[in-house]
């Protein structure tokens, strides 16, 4: 970190800091604001680190860290915190934010100064949290964030006055937008300097403990400012009018949620089709480019299209992140948990745990970490338990290779959905089903509890920003090749040797005399009930590092068969798998726990072993007997009944 | 949490028609919020939220098929289901005390 202090304007790191070395010398600014007062994209504005922001409350759910792009001598680090409406903690991320705070987050140094950013189309309510902050007496920096908003539904502050007022620097900013950001550059040169400090308020500042005193506070501090409240948001008002409306409500939620699932299949096709095309054809250049060795072997059966066939589904995984990010941005998504609260309470569970569990349609392991927002720690941790049960965005290579290869595609409801798109919501539908009964029977028994009740703020609609829906798209695709780089690399690599091993007469020998092979075979009477044969068997045994990996499994292992053309995978799955085979393959990755990386923020979590340990026996248990049991009622010909429809 | 006993018999004294509780208010109406009989932990999160004694309420709309309602007041829309709704105590008269934000 000592070289860089001249290039100070690229410089980012992501995680937690490296403790102890930087601390020393750097300036830590923590940016600090109630929910959905646009820290986070602040945060961005000032780092370039991609963080996630959304326009719902409670998306930042742990402190992040970044080095902000300022020019100066000292380096200044930013701590995005978890938003708070005051510093009396009621849920964990809450916890965060005092805890930092106070300087007792182990790996973060006590803030020497904070961004305190405000929304200020609310801002009567939203300077209560002022009080606590500025009696800190940190040097502090009050952001009005939303001025565009602000002069487009003509509201007024006067910034200057109301520096006076607080006894502290004002800046009036457009963080989506980037006006004035330039203003919080100068304050944290300033503070890093060591020349900002805090003058005395002007409104003495209210016993922190009273909310009513608090907010006569702010009131008196506003109406001293000159605040002008906007006129309410017209568009938001008619908006919900339609979002919310009794029948159109429903009928606008049903029709997104077809429309989504249609549009990942028929979408994203033509663009999987070429991505797979150019694999193939760079696969057969490097063959021809390369001398037959064993390394060519390696490179183009292991490596090539064990990888290949895993990154083909980006495309699909990109579009299904965009909608959820057009959503979430929007603010359809706090009107989604709305119209989802009746039906969640029904199953034990509440409006705010629809938020984490439509995350894990995308990652479970975000989602796991969304929970912090629920203040219930029964209501977390039934939450946590059932969130892996949700499709997430690895099942859908699997899902989609063997939908593709077995369910032929038909009109289904006109142009809207067809067979194959249905038979993908229906197993989305299925994750759910799952996932809400497993709730019941958690919230009727041992985490049995009070209901406690819904609260959540709602946001005024907002048109998604490109560059919002870019970084989510730019981030996914980042951890997905970083875990094709990584796991399913290995995973490949790993694979391909045991293909090739041991040797007969220095040959690599059949696959089914290979250690892969011997391990399928071993599997095999487990695994046979289910419809699955032995090299199913292999593919499932890898998956459990990650669920997408069978899909790359398949690959080499039909590569190395030699059966690899054009058709690639389907064709040969389609030798391989009997119909009911197929269906209980869907069912069992449907339940069955297969990745490491949720098994591993369950305990991070949970604290513990115990509970991911009963969620992964209990989750691959559902997924054998439900496998078992579907193989044997497709296998006895109902498909041949569906297909002849 | 400070509860005006005084007020709160009065209101249902004097009122046998007026509403009482923020749940018995329909779209568009108002009433003026006097105390929460809530938990306190809970009560300190909706006064957080804007919801004060001698706070204007307006209902809003409600999520489809009878699921909680969205609540206008000081300045936000929150949204509240009606089990909790039905424990913020309005004042008896609703006219004349708004104390305007």
């Amino acid at each position: 970190m000592s070289d860089c202090h001249d290039c100070g304007n690229c410089a980012v790191v992501a995680g937690p800091l490296p403790a102890g070395r930087s601390s020393a010398r750097s300036h830590v600014v923590a940016i600090i604001g109630p929910p959905n007062s646009g820290k986070s994209t602040l945060f961005n504005r000032l780092t370039g680190l991609r963080q996630k922001v959304a326009n719902f409350p409670g998306v930042t759910v742990e402190q992040r860290v970044g080095r902000a792009r300022t020019r100066g001598v000292r380096e200044v680090i930013l701590v995005d915190l978890p938003g708070v409406y005051s510093l009396n903690p009621r849920s964990e991320d809450e916890q965060v934010t005092r805890d930092v705070l106070a300087g007792e987050m182990p790996g973060i140094p006590k803030p020497d100064a904070v961004l305190l950013i405000l929304d200020c189309t609310n801002l009567g309510r939203h300077l209560v949290l002022a009080a606590p902050i500025l009696a800190l007496k940190l040097p502090t920096l009050v952001i009005l964030n939303m001025a565009d908003d602000l002069a487009s539904r003509g509201g007024k502050v006067d910034t200057a006055e109301l520096a006076m007022q607080l006894g502290a620097p004002v800046a009036l900013i457009s963080a989506a937008k980037g006006q004035g950001v330039e203003k919080v550059f100068q304050f944290m040169e300033g503070t890093a300097g060591g020349t900002a400090s805090l003058s005395a308020p002007k409104v003495e500042l209210p016993v922190l403990q009273d909310i009513p005193k608090c907010r006569q506070w702010a009131q008196q501090v506003g109406y001293g400012a000159a605040y002008r409240a906007p006129a309410p948001p017209l568009w938001t008002r008619r908006l919900d009018a339609i979002f919310l409306h009794p029948v159109a409500g429903i009928a606008i939620f049903a029709v997104v949620v077809a429309a989504v699932f249609q549009t990942i299949f028929s979408l994203a096709k033509p663009i999987m089709d070429g991505l797979q095309a150019l694999i193939e054809t760079s696969g057969h250049w490097i063959e021809g480019a390369l001398p037959d060795s064993v390394i060519r072997s390696l490179l183009v059966d292991g490596v090539w299209h064990g990888v290949g066939s895993v990154i083909v589904f980006l495309p699909q995984i990109l579009l299904l992140f965009l909608f959820i990010g057009i959503l979430e941005d929007s603010g359809y998504l706090a009107r989604a948990a709305l119209i989802a609260d009746r039906s969640m309470a029904k199953f034990g569970l509440q409006g705010k745990s629809f938020i984490p569990l439509l995350s894990a349609y995308a990652c479970a392991v975000p989602a796991i970490m969304a929970t912090r927002t629920i203040e219930s720690k029964r209501d977390r941790l039934a939450t946590i338990l059932i969130a892996p049960l949700m499709t997430c965005s690895a099942r859908l290579p699997v899902y989609t290779l063997i939908i593709a290869a077995f369910i032929p595609q038909h009109p289904l409801l006109g142009p809207l959905l067809g067979t194959q798109a249905g038979a993908l919501l229906g197993l989305y539908v299925l994750g759910f089903a799952a996932a809400i009964v497993t709730a019941k029977v958690l919230k009727s028994s041992v985490l049995k509890s009070e209901r406690t009740p819904f609260v959540l703020e709602m946001p005024p609609y907002r048109m998604p920003t490109l560059r919002s829906l870019g970084i989510r798209l730019y981030d996914r695709s980042k951890i997905f090749l970083h875990r094709a780089g990584t796991v399913i690399l290995t995973v490949a690599i790993v694979l391909w040797v045991l293909l090739h091993l041991p040797l007969h007469n220095g040959k690599a020998p059949e696959i089914g005399q290979s250690f892969a092979g011997m391990i399928g075979h071993a599997a095999e009477p487990v695994i046979k009930p289910l419809g699955f044969n032995w090299k199913i068997g292999i593919g499932l045994i890898s998956s459990l590092a990650a669920r997408e990996v069978i899909v790359g499994t398949l690959g080499t292992i039909y590569s190395v068969e030699g059966t690899e053309d054009s058709a690639g995978l389907r064709h040969a799955l389609q030798n391989e798998l009997s119909p009911g085979g197929a269906v209980a393959l869907l069912i069992f990755f449907a339940f069955a726990m297969q990745c490491m990386s949720t098994v591993a923020v369950v305990r991070r979590e949970t604290g513990g072993w115990k509970w991911p340990a009963i969620q992964f026996v209990y989750m691959t248990f559902l997924a054998y007997v439900c496998a078992l049991a579907t193989n044997e009622v497709v296998g006895s010909g109902v498909l041949k009944v569906i297909a002849r429809l | 949490m400070q509860l005006n006993v005084n007020t709160a018999a009065d209101a249902a004294r004097n009122s046998a028609f007026a509403p009482k509780t923020l749940a018995q208010l329909g779209r568009g109406e108002s009433g003026v919020l006097d105390h929460l009989d809530l938990p306190d932990d809970i009560a300190r999160r909706l006064m957080e939220l804007g919801f004060l004694p001698g706070q204007e309420i307006v209902p809003a709309r409600s999520a489809p098929g009878g699921g909680p309602r969205v609540y206008r007041v000081d300045g936000s829309e929150v949204a509240l289901r009606r089990e909790t709704a039905s424990r913020l105590i309005l004042r008896s008269i609703s006219k004349g005390d708004n104390r305007k934000t």
